[in-house]
């Protein structure tokens, strides 16, 4: 018996720092004075850090517009995708409809179309319809990739809260409306929440729509993208950006550890 | 069924107006309607029709067939993904059994694994390339073990199998805990006592995860092979950080087709290819797995 569980904590430990040794070296690199990162033997602990690897990437032309451009997007994406995909979450939850089954399934059939195939017509629709290099556009395609995801999390968060409670309100006097305002609204906050969060980190690190999309108004990840390709950006510019790119979803995945589950799991039925 | 269902649901409401849900779900309707199935037909379009006639042509895929990067990156994507789901889903599926024993620490073992869902493929690319890079930590290790003399170039032209691995080595580092979450989900739903009840009749560990957690797992193993191999066609960033255009993929050539060549034609001919390769292998998982189930 305790063979096994030191079997089984030897496991772990292994794979755990198989998943967090490169985010710790990705750290380390942001951190490491340039001439360290490029000298031979290279240190594997560097002797001093310093903040200038980081301030280089800040400063970099387009940095902070593009930064500004990403929050902006996850942004109009959260709020684009809950007006539209609340509701319909909402009544899956809470009906009985024909078609629900289709739709349920025509829901996880789009969590399979990313954003390559959409991207490119969508680019060619969106010059004729003045959308494109907009940010809205860019939001657009980024709710149309969150949409099942938030559709799944709102049927299931409702789905846990007893429909019974809005009833009883409904009893007592207040309508139907006022019933989900004050009962199930606020009991389904926290899932919601996670949904929007999730939502933000999707959008945050999207690349292909968003450089397929934009010319002058690049998110981050474009921008990232194009200094790569095109411009063939130094080494250290690069470790700054990975790093500078992780912190969010180091911070979000903390925030949304209890419903990581509940966020792929339900899609499963 | 239709009494297991009502078993099943007794929260809904027993008469709901008709028109209500349908309301609801009309936002949804009208928003994938025109962001979803007119880009899918437009696609489609722009792969077939000829730009001056308006006629239809196959002009765009034999553009696409004849480039020079074509078969490579068919090739490439399809050995990626060979690759990577495969250990993505071996490796996934034995830390959800971990995290599973509910062992003292377990989740923060969940927390730790899970960390790669908020970290972007380009992200991932990037802090890989600070390993694999000619002066990168990998280099440096192999250096101080008196491996190596000069600096190995692990990421060039002459060793594309090399790149290749590094690839595969970070897409398995970043998706494995997708796949994690999505069998964890899984293994949650189903009971405790099955597995109690085989320990009973004297099945072993394996047994136990041969003959009854495994075949119980069957829909999120389908669900997690399904979206990690449709997601692995679209591989871009992971592949562009690390190897550039020297180890070609299908959605970067939909990438340089749009954005260096400006060609929306062949560029949304790559986009119709994915989107067959997806196809095709989302019927064939539906289609293989099911079948196994038949016969158990």
């Amino acid at each position: 018996m305790t063979l096994r569980r030191l079997g089984l904590y030897s496991a772990s430990l292994v794979i755990s720092a198989w998943v967090t040794l490169p985010l710790l070296l990705i750290t380390v690199a942001a951190f490491t004075p340039r001439d360290l990162l490029y000298r031979w033997p290279r240190p594997l602990w560097p002797e001093r850090f310093t903040l200038e690897t980081l301030r280089f990437f800040l400063r970099s032309t387009g940095v902070w517009p593009s930064t500004l451009n990403s929050v902006l997007v996850a942004g109009l994406t959260i709020v684009l995708a809950f007006v539209i995909a609340a509701p319909a979450g909402y009544a899956i939850s809470r009906f009985r409809f024909r078609g629900r089954e289709t739709l349920q399934l025509a829901i996880l059939a789009t969590k399979m179309f990313p954003a390559t195939v959409l991207s490119i017509p969508l680019a060619v629709a969106f010059i004729r319809w003045r959308l494109y290099d907009t940010l809205l556009g860019v939001a657009i395609v980024h709710t149309a990739l969150a949409l099942p995801f938030v559709i799944v999390i709102v049927t299931s968060v409702f789905l846990g809260i007893s429909y019974e409670l809005e009833e009883a309100a409904q009893t007592l006097g207040g309508s139907r409306l006022q019933a989900f305002l004050q009962v199930t609204l606020p009991m389904a906050l926290p899932g919601l929440a996670a949904a929007g969060i999730f939502t933000f980190v999707l959008s945050w690190n999207e690349v292909f729509a968003a450089t397929i999309l934009t010319l002058n108004h690049r998110t981050l990840p474009a921008l990232i993208v194009d200094s790569v390709i095109g411009a063939g950006a130094p080494l250290h510019f690069r470790f700054a950006g990975g790093f500078f790119m992780i912190i969010p979803a180091l911070i979000i995945i903390f925030l949304i550890r209890r419903y990581l589950l509940t966020l792929w799991g339900v899609t499963v039925r | 069924m239709a009494v297991a269902e009502t078993d099943l649901t007794p929260a809904r409401p027993r008469s709901p107006a008709t028109w209500t849900p349908y309301l609801l779900i009309l936002p949804t309707l009208i928003f994938l309607g025109l962001f979803f199935v007119y880009p899918m037909v437009q696609a489609v379009w722009l792969a077939v029709s000829d730009p001056q006639s308006g006629g239809l042509t196959w002009a765009h895929f034999r553009r696409m067939g004849a480039d020079l990067y074509f078969a490579p990156a068919v090739r490439y994507t399809l050995l990626i993904t060979a690759l990577a789901v495969p250990l993505q889903v071996m490796l996934g599926l034995a830390i959800a059994l971990l995290v599973n024993t509910r062992f003292l620490g377990h989740s923060a073992f969940l927390y730790l694994t899970a960390l790669p869902i908020g970290i972007s493929d380009l992200a991932a690319g990037l802090i890989w390339l600070s390993i694999f890079t000619e002066r990168g930590y990998l280099n440096a290790v192999l250096q101080r073990l008196g491996l190596v003399e000069v600096p190995l170039i692990f990421l060039s032209v002459e060793r594309p199998d090399w790149m290749l691995g590094a690839i595969v080595i970070t897409e398995v580092w970043r998706a494995t805990a997708i796949v994690m979450v999505i069998l964890l989900a899984g293994l949650q739903l189903i009971p405790r006592d099955y597995a109690e009840t085989a320990s009973v009749f004297g099945a072993g560990r394996w047994q136990t995860l041969r003959h009854v957690i495994l075949p119980l797992l069957r829909p999120s193993l389908q669900t997690a092979l399904i979206i990690r191999t449709i997601l692995a066609f679209q591989l871009f960033a992971t592949v562009v950080t690390l190897a550039g255009r020297q180890i070609p993929v299908l959605a970067g050539e939909a990438y340089f087709w749009y954005s260096l060549y400006r060609s929306p034609h062949v560029a949304s001919a790559y986009a119709v290819l994915i989107l067959l390769f997806s196809g095709s292998i989302t019927w064939l998982y539906l289609r293989f797995l099911r079948a196994e189930e038949g016969r158990a």
